[in-house]
């Protein structure tokens, strides 16, 4: 036959490092994807943790970490996982991650691991964990689950750390436990309900409207 | 296949060996970084109680003063040091955990004291530190007490929590809070009266055994008081006998 039938040779394009779609894997989850503002995921913990920068971003560290190496994980393994039981293997993957996480604070930032405490275990219940593995993981390669990860985690370590920055400035009236009222020079009244829950449900209640205002966004 | 039981029960073998692996590893390789940490915590806490050590940096500075300048003993509830455990092991009273001995019946357990010495004099306690364990308004709370030579003085407290209120009961672990103790008394003619918080924050000096409560978290000044008193009625042989021993001669430990 002619050389028409020859089989060309598929050259696939390899797909740059940073392409067009892979930077919405991670831009996405900032605003217009948030899992906290936007798919209300993760409340609790946002709740829980920031009373204070310090520890807040301790946490964000520690949850974005867990998302990108659980996603990776589960992602290696997702031609091999069976369907039946596919939860509860995400479930023992992100247990190991945020055991090892607990392990490691207490280990190397004691001081860390008594403030945080509880709730480094409760990552493992964190929906935004479950939720990558579940809609992006298990269908997606490494690389590209890596940076949806990234993503989810950055989305929500912005998100809590805003809530702590207004939590910590006006319940303590101090930034990372910098004095900032006090070094300028003001006596500024510290406020208890910013101290408790109430005071990150009223301030993540408030980013979450001027950001749907912003956006446009409205639930279906 | 990726469906058949058998590929489930072998995946699952397979992962559950994999992952109890990996955390086995971490757990013991993690184990002294964690001991040690653990440690310092426990010395930092004592020091605390005594002296303030805001300006050491370093743990190790922390280990060093520690060991410089304390001494520790245990003691049963009459006062008598005890030297080994139930299971015939050497007690070390910094490795005694307040919380797991506080679940022990009052007359067995064992009571940890630790000796600040004399800065110039290493041969005079300077100060004793009473470790003590209770329950506050919603988890445990624990302390550290600091008494003066006279075994009767409050020279500070170092007050500590898992989960009480924030901006209310959680206050017990500020100097605020802790500086109202100095100077308390806890005898009254040799009788132990220990120092009650009072209810409803007045802003007022409280008599020698009294102090100032805090507004919102009288429960949890209850359940200091309550420590308190547990914790002194349970030295207090220990006291009395250090006391009559230093009138006469040096003790010896």
């Amino acid at each position: 036959m002619s050389t028409e039938t020859l089989e060309k040779p598929v050259v696939k394009e390899a797909e740059p490092l940073f392409s067009k779609r892979r930077k919405k894997f991670v831009t996405d989850p900032l605003n217009d994807d948030n899992p906290v503002t936007v798919q209300v995921l993760g409340i609790c913990s946002a709740l829980a943790v920031t009373v204070k920068m310090q520890p807040t971003l301790v946490m964000a560290i520690a949850v974005t970490l867990v998302i990108v190496f659980s996603n990776l994980l589960i992602s290696l393994m997702r031609t091999l996982i069976p369907n039946r039981v596919r939860i509860i293997v995400q479930l023992a993957v992100v247990a190991t991650l945020v055991t090892l996480v607990s392990e490691v604070l207490k280990a190397y930032a004691f001081d860390m691991y008594k403030v945080l405490g509880a709730y480094v275990g409760l990552i493992i219940t964190n929906c935004i964990v479950m939720g990558r593995l579940e809609a992006f993981a298990l269908a997606n390669k490494p690389y590209d689950s890596m940076l949806d990860g990234l993503g989810s985690g950055l989305g929500y370590s912005w998100i809590i750390l805003a809530v702590a920055f207004f939590r910590e400035l006006f319940g303590s009236a101090s930034i990372f436990d910098f004095k900032v009222f006090a070094a300028m020079g003001l006596d500024f009244p510290t406020n208890g309900l910013m101290v408790d829950p109430i005071g990150a449900f009223m301030i993540l209640g408030l980013i979450i409207w001027v950001q749907r205002t912003k956006n446009g966004y409205v639930e279906h | 296949m990726r469906q058949s039981n058998a590929y489930v029960l072998l995946f699952s073998g397979v992962m559950t060996i994999i992952l109890g692996g990996a955390l086995s590893l971490a757990s013991v390789g993690l184990k002294p970084a964690q001991t040690k940490q653990i440690e310092l915590d426990t010395k930092k806490k004592i020091l605390g109680a005594v002296m303030d050590i805001s300006n050491l940096k370093t743990g190790e500075e922390v280990l060093a003063l520690y060991d410089k300048r304390f001494k520790s003993v245990v003691v049963d509830i009459n006062g008598n040091p005890v030297e080994k455990d139930a299971k015939g092991n050497p007690l070390i009273a910094e490795k005694i955990d307040i919380q797991k001995n506080h679940k022990v019946d009052k007359e067995v357990r064992n009571y940890p004291v630790f000796m600040f010495l004399d800065e110039n004099d290493p041969s005079k306690v300077a100060a004793y530190v009473f470790p003590m364990f209770g329950s506050g308004l919603w988890d445990w709370i624990s302390g550290y007490m600091a008494l003066d030579g006279d075994l009767n003085t409050i020279k500070g407290v170092a007050f500590d929590h898992k989960s009480e209120t924030p901006g209310l009961g959680a206050r017990i672990t500020t100097p605020e809070i802790q500086g109202r103790y100095v100077g308390k008394e806890i005898f009254e003619n040799g009788d132990l009266v220990s120092v009650t918080m009072v209810k409803g924050e007045s802003g007022k000096p409280q008599d020698a055994h009294h102090v100032d409560g805090m507004s919102g978290a009288t429960l949890t000044g209850k359940g200091v008081n309550a420590m308190l008193e547990n914790y002194l009625s349970s030295y207090t042989a220990f006291i009395k006998k250090q006391k009559s021993a230093s009138g006469q001669s040096a003790m010896a430990f």
